[in-house]
């Protein structure tokens, strides 16, 4: 057999380090080598990994997230470039097959043979399947690698019903794993609680029930009998040890590992009467030029480890020995913390109490599923405890972990409004204190960094389990405030969400529900008033608010122009703006128009969104105005508002020889459908009757542009001072197809906008941009169509014409006075002087220089 | 009896603002909305602007906007920053502190203050 030799000059002469295994805990071993300079790039030795399965290590921890749509490229341990950068030989997918101890050779699968100075075995683990009959039946799995997981996936087509044997963490990892296939999940555990080795009996029923809420089946304190199959050799049932049965159509076996030993047996290395290869504190085996790290490994404490931070910790351990200093490995605690189907578990330190004399504090609350315990020895330390429901608490409890705690534990585990929790935040630990246990990496570490992603980078922090990521963000300086005001810390759509999830209906309920503490109880600002008062207005329906922007304390949100219900012009005088549907008017009407502009002395002016403009009405003249229009059949066009505003139209088929599509009745039934929606900004539309887009459809928020076969729907357009072309969502709808798209689109924009956020700006913003947005409200990607068109459909059921709806109203129309004290006396500084024909503002009367601008919002048309 | 038990629950305040040695009578408080302003003309032409705040305070500031010179102030939005009520123009945005009639804004502008009171 040939002898493998180095592949470079650089690695001749050197000693040779053959790893078997390239899991995670190999990974962190070859990570390690290379942090001290052990590897052949840095000429100091030759690294041969050989790895079974065909892909570089990945994160076991996570598998199950494959299912959430993670692939097994983002799984990956490796980074990219990593074996390149350190000349380390990775042999995919080519296992070892024997050892020579006497030669110091590895024989790998391909026949290849390599001599090793120092080998280091990282086998890990195989799943226990119990020796029950049919255990080999088709549709019989284990959950460990990704090629498991494909093959369950595959066989889940077919299948209506699977069940896990076992109860512990894998076994609710693949249970999980089997639900998110849209199987009906059975959970079989031997002991009589779920994950009996990290939690006690209380743990464990809490667990039980909320995962019995989620709609999967748990049977406790059963074994499995037998897999039983039909005649085509397919699982179709199991026999349990009561006597019951089980229908299924997949059984996947979880119910705990074994050290991977054989390959050490084979070559005479010790190996403990329970399997694992003996090590020593060094995690040497009995042969010295051998060791044994991770799950594979018996250590010196007598234990096997089947977690991922105690293998990391011999990984790191043997690095060091090899590298010529000392290390040791003599035990780790068992902490874990977990989102299993979607419940926190952890547990840490002593969870079980085993201390001699040690008490447990206990909060127990069945309804909602928590479960806290902490074990506090008989001189107050905190030994350890276990959390099921509410885990927020691990990262800052398992440091403590030895210490005696700042404040009584019984105050660490009650829930708010029962005289806790006191949070104890991580700033109260020591800077010694271990935050990432997966890489053993302090408080004082982490704090040396100032972003996520550097300390990931420069420590590892936060790569293992994950757990401690929420902690180390607290550990990091903040970001920038991103909230909306001085009032609030949460964006728009956060306060949109709020408003809707909890049916807030007041600004002041949820200033002082969720304004930041010094803001409660306060005013507000000019900011979050008229924010929070268009997010209630568009969830009026839904939450029950009223939804006439004037009504109770809604009056006081509004910024002038809706609190006139017209616009704000710079001498004082407000504007009027009727809807004109389409830019369709009728004669007659157009007559009023004129009429009423004569009659109180308007400037008129068609604007960009085919309607007409009437200037220079003061706050009195407001409801005589409107008593006349709605007379006439016109209603709101909300120029005043953050909403719909026009639908222009081309004149389309009907008249135009190259039109294709009704342009005009489309633009109507559209601006009649979205009239008064309140949004983040305003938003304006058009529709084409043809591709010359006569009526620049893809300047505006919502663009339709008709095509032979029905309608192309572009959206995130604008105007103004920065001009962007909407972009295609989607081509050749029906009217329906296009009327629901529109719907979830806009609805979609309401919810996830920022203040003043036009649909452009927001398009580029929001992560995924265009491609996001499709995802969303075309494929259903979150499952929030339904909804949004339910919204979309109670503002439409909902609408009323607010200025028919104020002129009705004598307690409404209270306000449109200049004067409070003097009612009919008319505002003596909003005055006019004749130009063209018609009026302008006087504004000498005014007389004011005109000084620097603030802010500039709120424009009309 | 019953007619006496409704007068009571009301608001029966009138606010006044100061006019020379005198108290010039306005309205009823019950007219004026917590967080929202309103206009009231004096005899000699002045315009003031009045407002309630959330603690039910009655402010009284010039109704004239110095940056814009329209007579506007009593349309803004009332706020609140560090515990002081302030109001901000609708037309370009200045803030205006109510009990002193300093904008926050722009150190070099303010508005005049009335003195005001409701009883």
């Amino acid at each position: 057999m040939p002898v493998s030799t180095p592949p470079t000059a650089l690695t001749a002469g050197v000693p040779t380090i053959v790893v078997v295994g390239h899991g995670m805990v190999g990974q962190r071993f070859l990570e390690a080598l290379a942090d001290r300079g052990l590897t052949p790039a840095a000429g100091t030795a030759r690294v041969v990994v050989l790895c079974e399965e065909p892909r570089p290590a990945y994160d076991r921890v996570q598998l199950t997230s494959y299912f959430s749509g993670r692939t097994p490229e983002d799984l990956s341990l490796v980074e990219p470039g990593f074996m390149e950068r350190h000349g380390i030989e990775l042999r995919v997918g080519d296992p070892a097959e024997s050892v020579d101890r006497e030669a110091r050779t590895v024989t790998a699968r391909s026949g290849e043979t390599f001599s090793y100075d120092t080998l280091v075995l990282a086998t890990g683990s195989y799943p226990f399947v119990p020796p029950v009959p049919g255990k080999d039946a088709e549709g019989c799995f284990v959950y460990r690698t990704i090629e498991d997981l494909l093959a369950i996936e595959e066989y889940a087509r077919n299948a209506r019903t699977g069940a896990v044997v076992g109860g512990g963490l894998l076994g609710l990892e693949a249970a999980g794993a089997l639900k998110g296939l849209g199987l009906d999940t059975h959970v079989v555990e031997f002991a009589p609680r779920l994950m009996p080795v990290q939690v006690d009996e209380g743990g464990g029923a809490a667990l039980l029930r909320t995962i019995e809420n989620m709609g999967l089946t748990v049977h406790t304190g059963v074994g499995t009998q037998e897999v039983t199959a039909g005649e085509d050799g397919r699982v179709d049932g199991m026999c349990l040890s009561d006597g019951s049965s089980l229908e299924t159509d997949l059984v996947v076996f979880s119910a705990g590992v074994r050290p991977r030993d054989q390959l050490a047996r084979d070559c005479g290395l010790a190996v403990g009467p329970r399997g694992g290869i003996v090590v020593d504190e060094e995690c040497r085996t009995s042969d010295s030029a051998v060791f044994a790290i991770g799950e594979c490994a018996l250590a010196s404490d007598g234990r096997v480890y089947g977690l991922v931070a105690p293998g990391y910790e011999m990984a790191l351990a043997v690095a060091e020995v090899i590298a010529g200093n000392a290390a040791s490995f003599t035990g780790a605690d068992l902490s874990t913390k977990l989102k299993l189907l979607g419940v926190d578990v952890a547990s840490f330190g002593d969870a079980h109490g085993a201390a001699e004399g040690c008490l447990d504090v206990v909060y127990a609350d069945s309804r909602s599923g928590l479960y806290k315990k902490l074990v506090i020895g008989q001189d107050g330390t905190l030994l350890g405890g276990v959390l099921v429901g509410d885990a927020d608490q691990y990262g800052t409890l398992r440091p403590m972990t030895g210490t005696v705690l700042p404040v009584a534990p019984e105050q660490l585990v009650l829930p708010a409004g029962a005289g806790g929790p006191v949070t104890l935040g991580p700033s109260s630990l020591p800077d010694d204190a271990v935050i990432c246990s997966c890489h053993n990496v302090t408080k004082g570490a982490i704090c040396e960094h100032t972003t996520l992603p550097e300390v990931k980078k420069c420590t590892k922090a936060g790569t293992g389990c994950g757990s401690c990521v929420k902690v180390i963000g607290q550990l990091l300086p903040q970001p920038a405030d991103q909230g909306l005001c001085g009032c609030f810390e949460y964006t728009r759509s956060e306060l949109y969400e709020i408003v809707r999830t909890l049916g807030v209906t007041t600004y002041a309920g949820l200033l002082d529900s969720h304004g930041r503490e010094q803001a409660r109880g306060g005013d507000g600002c000019e900011v979050c008033k008229p924010t929070v008062g268009s997010i209630i207005a568009s969830l009026a329906p839904t939450v029950g608010a009223s939804g006439y922007v004037l009504d109770g304390e809604q009056a006081a949100l509004q910024d002038t122009n809706d609190h006139f219900l017209a616009n704000l012009q710079r001498n004082g005088s407000y504007s009027v703006v009727p809807r004109i549907p389409g830019g369709e008017i009728t004669p007659e009407k157009l007559i009023v128009i004129g009429e009423v502009a004569r009659d109180f002395g308007l400037y008129t002016k068609i604007t960009g969104g085919q309607r007409i403009d009437l200037f220079g009405a003061r706050v009195d003249q407001l409801p005589l105005i409107w008593t006349r229009l709605v007379d006439a059949g016109f209603e709101s066009g909300h120029a005043y508002g953050k909403s719909l505003r026009t639908v222009k139209s081309c004149v389309g088929q009907t008249w135009c020889r190259y039109g294709v599509q009704d342009s005009v009745k489309m633009a109507i039934d559209l601006e009649l459908r979205y009239r008064g929606l309140r949004s983040p900004h305003k938003l304006k539309s058009a529709v084409s009757g043809c591709a010359r887009e006569c009526a620049e459809a893809r300047g505006k928020d919502f663009g339709i542009i008709a095509t032979a076969q029905g309608w192309n729907l572009y959206v995130g357009g604008n105007g103004g001072a920065t001009p962007r072309h909407a972009d295609l969502l989607a081509q050749d709808l029906s009217d329906a197809e296009l009327v629901r798209l529109i719907d979830r689109f806009l609805m979609f924009y309401i919810r996830t906008a920022d203040r003043l956020e036009r649909t452009s700006t927001w398009l580029d913003r929001i992560e995924g941009g265009l491609d996001h947005v499709r995802d969303v409200v075309v494929h259903d990607s979150l499952g929030l169509c339904d909804e949004l068109e339910r919204l979309m459909a109670d503002h439409v059921g909902g609408y009323r014409d607010e200025w028919a709806a104020t002129i009705g109203d004598p307690e409404r129309l209270r306000r449109f006075v200049t004067f409070v004290n003097a009612p009919d006396a008319p505002d003596p500084s909003v005055k006019f002087v004749p130009e063209r024909d018609q009026v302008k503002p006087d504004l000498d009367i005014l007389a004011g220089p005109v000084l620097a601008i603030r802010t500039l919002e709120g424009t009309s048309s | 009896m019953t007619t006496q038990t409704l007068e009571t629950a009301q608001d029966t305040r009138t606010i006044r603002l100061a006019d020379g040695d005198g108290w010039f009578t306005v309205c009823d408080r019950e007219l004026l909305t917590p967080g929202r302003g309103v206009a009231a003309l004096l005899p000699d032409g002045r315009q003031v602007a009045l407002f309630v705040d959330r603690s039910g305070r009655v402010h009284a500031i010039d109704n004239r906007d110095p940056f814009t010179g329209a007579y506007v102030l009593s349309r803004g939005l009332v706020g609140s920053a560090g515990g002081r009520p302030f109001v901000a123009s609708p037309l370009l945005k200045q803030r205006f502190d109510l009990e002193t009639g300093a904008c926050l804004d722009d150190d070099e502008v303010s508005v005049p203050v009335f003195a005001v009171r409701a009883d």
